[in-house]
């Protein structure tokens, strides 16, 4: 399942000229690609669906709120962050609280 | 059952699924398919099938990528990852997934370098962080992940980093829907289309379906009304006798696709004349290989690959139950031998798996009320 995340800042990388992103997802940052949205490039503070770290698809806030809530109810949110916290190689700097920001960022959400 | 108050609008949802009982004739047996693996999940898990009327039958799709890959794919790309350079790096979900001699996880516990990688371009940094070493992506996925497996090998190639290759099994959806099509012991009605395959191939790729087969396809969204408005939808055309394509995700899915992934897939990727799937066989045009023009970064060209041809355990069905001529608990070895915690086939690996799903929702809670059933 595509994850949602909210784009913090762009980047141009230095050694192909890719672009990349810095997202948010409930508070974990991390890069993603978006060479799949070359066509239709998103900008800061704009949210997007990412897959196996990818962004997909441009979204609205909304989207965003519901697909995060969708992983919710499905089990998935758990894994959806580790995999969040998995991108760049990366480990996370505290597992917890991120499992907790997404808690209680549907627990909000839900509210 | 899932009470209806614990879902979000929980009167659009109770209106949705008193207009399904409305649309669904009672004389009529309805069997509608959910390709995706994703939306097999959401359906079990949110209960929905207790919001339907006993005659819609919803048969579960070959839209899982882990359950559709036979097992002679995970035996090969586990004996390339048995040279002693060689790292193996591939998603969580291939981990636990059955090869003959054990799953990459009881490789990794026998000594063989078995990574998990959240990104194809992870397993790239890999590469470039393991100048001594290969490191061979175990690519599946359908349509969803292949242009990501696409922009990775386009940018080795651009980088000039040569210890890096894709063991490419990226399936597509269009020709699986064929082949059920035209399996003489299926019978389907409609389709609910797969949501994030879609927001690559977008919807024209379906059209054939409600032109030449006469089947309504709707394309769905995940969440619980998503799936029970598409379930609308396709009964709407049925009653109307119509078939097109609607997209019931269009907050997601652009008609058109995804411009740039398919671009991207199309510059690295060309059809393979034929691929095993697990459960359906050979389907010609099925599967993506890599072009000659990356053959550098082609595991099946730079490595020697056993491609031996391994049928599943005999007693397993995984083949019926993907084709959807049985349901997962009608297996025999379901519940008994093979459990998430133990699979013997690759259909209860994955949460989208339909045995996993029914396993973990439906089995459990049978289980449950026969338990509380015996205490009373």
């Amino acid at each position: 399942m595509a994850i949602p995340g909210q784009i913090v800042e762009i980047f141009s990388e230095p050694s192909d000229q890719r672009k990349t992103a810095l997202i948010d997802v409930v508070g974990v940052r991390r890069k993603v690609d978006l060479g799949l949205l070359q066509d239709d490039m998103p900008k800061p503070g704009e949210w997007v669906l990412i897959h196996v770290g990818f962004a997909m698809s441009k979204i609205s806030e909304e989207d965003a709120i519901d697909q995060m809530r969708t992983l919710r109810a499905l089990g998935e949110a758990e894994s959806a962050m580790q995999e969040v916290e998995g991108y760049g190689l990366e480990e996370a700097e505290d597992p917890k609280t991120s499992l907790e920001a997404v808690k209680s960022d549907s627990e909000d959400l839900i509210q | 059952m899932k009470f209806v108050d614990e879902f979000r609008e929980p009167e659009v949802i109770t209106r949705t699924a008193a207009e399904i009982r409305r649309l669904a004739a009672p004389n009529r047996h309805y069997r509608i398919m959910e390709v995706c693996g994703g939306h097999t999940h959401a359906i079990y898990r949110f209960g929905l099938k207790d919001l339907l009327p006993s005659n819609i039958e919803l048969i579960h799709g070959p839209g899982c990528p882990v359950c559709v890959l036979p097992m002679g794919r995970i035996d090969d790309g586990l004996a390339i990852a048995q040279h002693p350079d060689v790292i193996f790096a591939a998603f969580g979900d291939m981990m636990r997934v059955p090869g003959t001699q054990g799953s990459p996880l009881e490789h990794k516990a026998r000594g063989v370098d078995v990574r998990i990688v959240y990104s194809p371009s992870d397993a790239l940094k890999l590469a470039r962080m393991n100048p001594d070493k290969h490191v061979m992506f175990f690519a599946i996925g359908f349509e969803t992940t292949a242009p990501s497996t696409a922009l990775t090998l386009v940018r080795a190639r651009a980088e000039g980093i040569h210890n890096f290759s894709v063991f490419c099994n990226h399936v597509t959806i269009i020709p699986a829907i064929r082949a059920i099509l035209d399996s003489p012991d299926m019978r389907i009605d409609a389709f609910i289309g797969p949501g994030h395959v879609s927001t690559v191939i977008g919807c024209r790729p379906y059209e054939w379906i409600a032109k030449d087969e006469k089947k309504p396809v709707a394309v769905s969204g995940f969440e619980p009304l998503d799936i029970l408005q598409s379930i609308v939808m396709v009964l709407r055309q049925l009653k109307a006798n119509e078939a097109k394509i609607e997209n019931q995700y269009k907050r997601v899915v652009p008609w058109e696709g995804n411009s740039a992934a398919l671009k991207a897939m199309a510059a690295v990727f060309e059809l393979r004349p034929y691929f095993e799937w697990r459960g359906l066989g050979f389907i010609s045009q099925s599967a993506l290989r890599i072009k000659d023009s990356y053959a550098e970064w082609d595991s099946e060209r730079r490595f020697d690959v056993p491609g031996v041809r391994v049928t599943d355990p005999k007693a397993a069905q995984c083949g019926e139950v993907l084709k959807g001529v049985l349901k997962p608990h009608q297996c025999k070895l379901f519940g008994n031998e093979c459990t998430p915690e133990h699979p013997v086939g690759a259909l209860m690996v994955s949460s989208e798996g339909s045995c996993a799903a029914y396993f973990n929702y439906e089995h459990r809670k049978t289980a449950m009320v026969t338990s509380i059933a015996s205490v009373a």
